[in-house]
């Protein structure tokens, strides 16, 4: 990272997109003091962060990581979720009432006693979410968290996580690989070599394919579509619905 | 070599409270020169099948105290599974299953996280040196550069790098470079692009289409991308609950949307778009490869005009 300014408002669902080596991991460890900034500060809640509030700013801000099986401690669904709430010292009633909360917003309620190494990795994952939000972070940063889940764990987990942002008013950093997933985002920021270069709505940056490509991704699948059949002579916009696609290729062809 | 499995079931765990049944009765054939695709979600038995292909998972009949199962009077005779990797018949306990792995050559799912020794030159030579222990050192240093520089890395460059030292990519391409060596007829490889960046993904997929053919005869993938199976694959398995249910090219496969939905299976893309055109009374007839897809939709507006 050199010289990187960015502000994450309250309840924003923010996406950081960028190739492997970009920075984007590191910025998830400066967010929660798993890393301190050799040079500048992060604030959290207009507190900046150092060794000494490190543990009270953790609460704050969550993270879940990439793999399912290195993020469990427990054997049982409930200790494992209770694990943090346990760490920062509640009262046990109250951990009883952190470990229910959590279960419900991730949707696991029924899974309480179950064993964790019984579970799909998709649950394995939201388990690790609850086990976050036990604490009752505000801030919540999946760094890669749907990488390793096949595509039915990616949408149970990004469900979850649209409803916490929605409902819960938590804000949301989710660095991915996807770029489908990065269009449910408010706002999007591109990382290259430790910098930010691209910001805006999803949508926006999807439409500068070029400057993407400079930065090694790839548009989604759906915009690629768009570009080669403009290429092709066909009137159709920059979009990425498939439903608007099919309309504009529909209204191209009947006013050929 | 052909694989031909027939009747294959397997139970993980039997007689205990977890018995879970992962294959049932799942007949197959892949053919010689195919990119064969398995699909279907967590837990549907693809690994489990793929496991059998170089005798990980072996036969009840390869094994040491199997009894044949006797027929009954009056009953059907019992159902006897059996599978063959090209002259290997995996079903006998005789099989010369070194020989078959040296075939049959297996990339697990983040292969990466298997690289253990000190130089990319070592980790690459490691399998080469069990399977062929009286190679000469002049020929396996060919055959570990060959291998290097056909998934993309330069030889002279990495060969006594730390594995550890490189980028996920790159550490991916010298896990398969360690498996391609021995010049494996049949490759098969676990979720080969799963949690890499989308270039990476598709420099992958370029790899594996470049050893298709001259390298590897056979190429097999197991992923959850259809998109990725839409574009690589010349024939597709989908696998639910232990059975197979469809073995089509995707052409055929991708126009079963909703059967697939049902199977809680997504469709790709193209597909999608074929289905929204459809709606809007337009037919496209593409094989739902990205650029069949803008062919034919372009093709609709040539023959109107």
């Amino acid at each position: 990272m050199k010289n990187f300014d960015l502000d994450i408002e309250e309840g924003e669902f923010l996406a950081v997109l960028g190739h492997n080596g970009s920075g984007k991991s590191t910025l998830a460890r400066l967010m929660n003091g798993l890393l301190l900034p050799d040079k500048g500060t992060v604030e959290v809640f207009g507190t900046a962060l150092t060794e000494k509030n490190l543990y009270d700013v953790r609460r704050n801000v969550g993270v879940v990581f990439q793999n399912p099986d290195n993020q469990t401690v427990s054997m049982l669904v409930e200790d494992d979720v209770a694990f943090g709430a346990e760490n920062v010292g509640l009262t046990r009633e109250e951990i009883g009432e952190r470990i229910a909360f959590a279960l419900s917003a991730v949707g696991m309620e029924e899974y309480r006693h179950a064993t964790v190494a019984r579970l799909s990795g998709g649950q394995k994952q939201r388990i690790a979410i609850a086990g976050v939000l036990a604490l009752k972070p505000r801030v919540l940063v999946l760094d890669e968290s749907t990488a390793m889940l096949d595509p039915r764990g990616r949408r149970e987990i990004m469900d979850v996580v649209l409803r916490l942002n929605r409902e819960e008013h938590i804000t949301v950093v989710l660095i991915t690989h996807f770029m489908e997933e990065a269009l449910l985002s408010s706002r999007a920021v591109v990382m290259n070599r430790g910098e930010i270069v691209m910001q805006g709505a999803p949508s926006d940056i999807f439409e500068r394919h070029e400057e993407l490509l400079t930065y090694n991704l790839t548009l989604p699948r759906i915009g690629e579509i768009c570009k080669k059949l403009q290429a092709g002579g066909m009137n159709v916009p920059d979009t990425l619905d498939v439903e608007i696609l099919a309309e504009a290729i529909a209204a191209s062809l009947r006013s050929s | 070599m052909t694989i031909t499995a027939e009747h294959l079931s397997y139970v993980y765990h039997p007689g205990s409270p977890f018995a879970a049944k992962a294959l049932d009765d799942v007949s197959l054939t892949i053919e010689e020169g195919e990119f064969f695709g398995i699909i279907g979600h967590t837990g549907s038995g693809k690994s489990t099948f793929v496991k059998h292909l170089n005798g990980l998972i072996r036969l009840p009949s390869s094994q040491k105290h199997y009894k044949k199962p006797k027929a009954k009077k009056g009953m059907p005779s019992p159902v006897v599974p059996s599978l063959k990797v090209g002259e290997y018949d995996l079903s006998s306990r005789k099989t010369d299953f070194y020989g078959l792995r040296k075939k049959v050559g297996m990339v697990f799912q983040y292969p990466e996280a298997q690289l253990f020794a000190e130089t990319v030159f070592e980790d690459v030579a490691f399998g080469l040196k069990n399977f062929e222990r009286d190679m000469k050192e002049k020929e396996t240093e060919a055959a570990v550069k060959a291998a290097i520089e056909v998934v993309g890395l330069d030889y002279a460059a990495v060969k006594d790098v730390s594995p550890f030292d490189l980028s996920g990519g790159q550490k991916r391409r010298v896990a398969i470079a360690g498996v391609i060596v021995t010049k494996p007829e049949i490759l098969v490889l676990d979720e080969p692009a799963a949690g890499l960046d989308p270039l990476g993904k598709k420099e992958i997929m370029a790899l594996l289409h470049r050893l298709h053919g001259d390298w590897c005869k056979t190429v097999v993938i197991v992923s959850h991308d259809m998109d990725e199976i839409a574009e690589n694959c010349t024939r597709a398995a989908v696998f639910s609950e232990g059975k197979i249910v469809y073995a089509l090219p995707p052409k055929e496969l991708f126009l079963k949307a909703d059967e697939l939905f049902a199977l809680g299976l997504d469709i790709p893309l193209t597909a999608k778009l074929r289905l929204a055109l459809l709606k809007r009374g337009i037919e496209t007839d593409c094989d739902f490869t990205v650029d069949s897809f803008v062919d034919a939709v372009l093709k609709k507006r040539g023959g109107a005009s």
